[in-house]
């Protein structure tokens, strides 16, 4: 029985630390990218295109992932495309976080007609089909850094708003709660100390498979070229154009894609972790 | 007026559906036990929840008095009523599984209605709060007030209601089913407690409860309801002598006896509810939604 828990527990370490790691060594890679990265990914050398990954017959030194049809840099060109990729998953994150908890909160706790006005806002917005509604921001407000980053808040602060509302609803029927009101605390002040510290798990899980959502639709909007801007290497664009040459060199789009399925796998991982380790009852 | 709380007349209803509880008129004097009786669904539960202001959302009162130390509640400001129901009266509630946050410190849970309420310094609320932990007969208080409520028992957590809700020095008490989610040995202890602390500190006691032998041991009077109408109000030991009611006397027939293991069941006879039943009924004549 013992034994049992302390394998559990270590599991749950593991995969802490696996995806804890791998972000980590992403995040360093992005900021780092201008002194450590090999190459400078934008700069085109028509002699060393398509140059195959290092373990590959006619690979040459140095470059390790190999290079694409024009001869960038496949290992640099993912470092810098992360820069990107991490800074809208933190800031879109973040704030969709921020956002959709705050009102799913409030519809949850005090329903009435701030409920209704929040769950029908959230009804509307699920109708729109989230990417194309992205793609119609971005076309409507022009590429960029935070075009990218309101497009993600707009189309996901729904998926906060909706399960926090379920969470907060679920806790106000507490006796705690009913307690807590009885001891004549406001009910503001109800909602921070009784509630938000029983949803926030629920919070933090969503908010890093939020992040990994926003790398996803940052490669989305890179994909179709909508991303921060041509010239700044992002995974989305390398995909896309790796798309073009996958006979002949296929790293140039199967590297993106392994970093970019990687990073997401590790977000959401990391969220499961997360949200044991803020659970008074597991912890 | 002489008592402490006294309703008027009270009907709740589901928003825009029937009532719950039909005009209830009840009296609850400084230091009086008093148990509200009746099977689920009766409203015992409503009446509790009306007085302390935490009706759910689902539900309104749609008609008349809470006299509480005084004043009438409902004719307060949402912010004054809390003060004041804070201020005077707190809850037992029901399940002590439910009834702590379970991300906070036992400590802070009792401490913060002093520090809020009266205004207390954490100091004061924190050294208070050991005093009534070791009143409520729990062991190690200190190491109780860093513990999180999964970590203690069912009965532990009780006795930490319990004794948060005497922090404060309430008038007025509502026990809602205090003892229901225990284990039947521990609800014995936590009746005693109840009562102890009760007849310590002075306090009224609102005592919603099925159980009529709950009612026996710790009420000084009761009410028995069903269909949230009140059908008869009385001293605990005129009840159990010669109830008047026939609900009331059926009520106390079914009572199982647990000296003769051969004797049946003998549940509330159908005359009977259709009896009450009628009552309800004509209670809701001439009534309509406000």
């Amino acid at each position: 029985m013992l034994d049992a828990r302390g394998m559990i527990k270590r599991r749950l370490g593991l995969r802490l630390w696996l995806s804890g790691g791998w972000l980590l060594l992403l995040a360093l890679a992005a900021i780092l990218a201008p002194w450590i990265a090999p190459h400078d990914p934008l700069m085109q050398d028509l002699f060393t295109s398509r140059l195959p990954p290092f373990w590959m017959d006619g690979a040459e030194p140095g470059y390790w992932l190999g290079t694409d049809s024009l001869g960038r840099d496949v290992l640099s060109r993912i470092m810098h495309g992360a820069r990107v990729a991490l800074i809208v998953a933190l800031i879109a994150g973040t704030a969709t976080a921020l956002i959709g908890a705050t009102l799913g909160l409030i519809a949850g706790y005090f329903r009435g007609w701030a409920d209704l006005v929040i769950s029908r806002m959230v009804d509307i917005w699920m109708a729109f089909p989230p990417v194309l509604f992205a793609i119609l921001l971005i076309a409507v407000m022009g590429t960029g850094l935070t075009s990218v980053v309101v497009a993600i808040i707009v189309i996901d602060w729904t998926r906060f708003a909706r399960v926090v509302r379920a969470e907060a609803m679920s806790q106000g029927a507490m006796d705690y709660v009913a307690s807590a009101q009885v001891a004549g605390q406001r009910r503001l002040g109800t909602m921070l100390t009784e509630i938000l510290p029983n949803v926030l798990p629920t919070i933090v899980a969503l908010l890093t498979l939020e992040m990994g959502i926003a790398v996803i639709v940052e490669a989305i909007l890179g994909f179709v070229n909508l991303s921060v801007s041509t010239d700044s290497p992002t995974w989305g664009g390398m995909i896309a154009e790796g798309r073009a040459s996958v006979h002949r060199a296929w790293w140039v789009l199967v590297f993106p894609l392994i970093t970019l399925f990687l990073t997401v796998l590790s977000f959401s991982q990391l969220g499961e972790g997360l949200k044991d380790r803020f659970d008074p009852v597991l912890r | 007026m002489s008592a402490f709380l006294s309703i008027r007349n009270l009907s709740v209803a589901l928003k825009g559906g029937p009532r719950l509880l039909r005009a209830v008129s009840l009296d609850v004097a400084v230091g009086e036990v008093r148990g509200l009786v009746g099977e689920s669904g009766a409203g015992k539960s409503m009446i509790g929840k009306a007085v302390l202001g935490i009706l759910p959302h689902s539900v309104e009162v749609v008609a008349g008095e809470i006299w509480l130390d005084g004043v009438d509640l409902l004719r307060l400001k949402p912010a004054e009523r809390r003060r004041k129901v804070g201020a005077t009266a707190a809850l037992i509630p029901q399940d002590p599984l439910t009834a702590l946050n379970p991300s906070r410190r036992i400590g802070r849970q009792i401490t913060d209605r002093l520090v809020d309420i009266l205004g207390w310094t954490r100091a004061d609320a924190e050294s208070r709060a050991l005093e009534l932990l070791g009143e409520v007969h729990i062991p190690d208080p200190a190491r109780v007030m860093h513990s999180y409520p999964h970590e203690l028992s069912g009965g532990m957590r009780q006795r930490v209601l319990i004794a948060s809700a005497f922090a404060a020095e309430p008038r007025l008490i509502v026990a809602d089913e205090p003892t229901t989610a225990l284990d039947v040995t521990v609800q014995k202890q936590i009746l005693r407690l109840i009562a102890q602390m009760q007849a310590r500190h002075g306090t009224a006691l609102l005592f919603v409860t099925h159980d009529l032998g709950v009612v026996s041991k710790v009420c000084s009077s009761l009410s028995v309801l069903y269909g949230g109408l009140v059908l008869e109000q009385t001293g605990v030991r005129d009840f159990f002598r010669a109830p008047q009611h026939p609900y009331s006397r059926a009520l106390l027939a079914a009572t199982p006896q647990y000296t003769d293991p051969m004797a049946g069941l003998n549940p509330v006879p159908e005359s009977v509810i259709a009896a009450v039943t009628e009552e309800v009924a004509q209670a809701d004549r001439g009534w309509r939604h406000g």
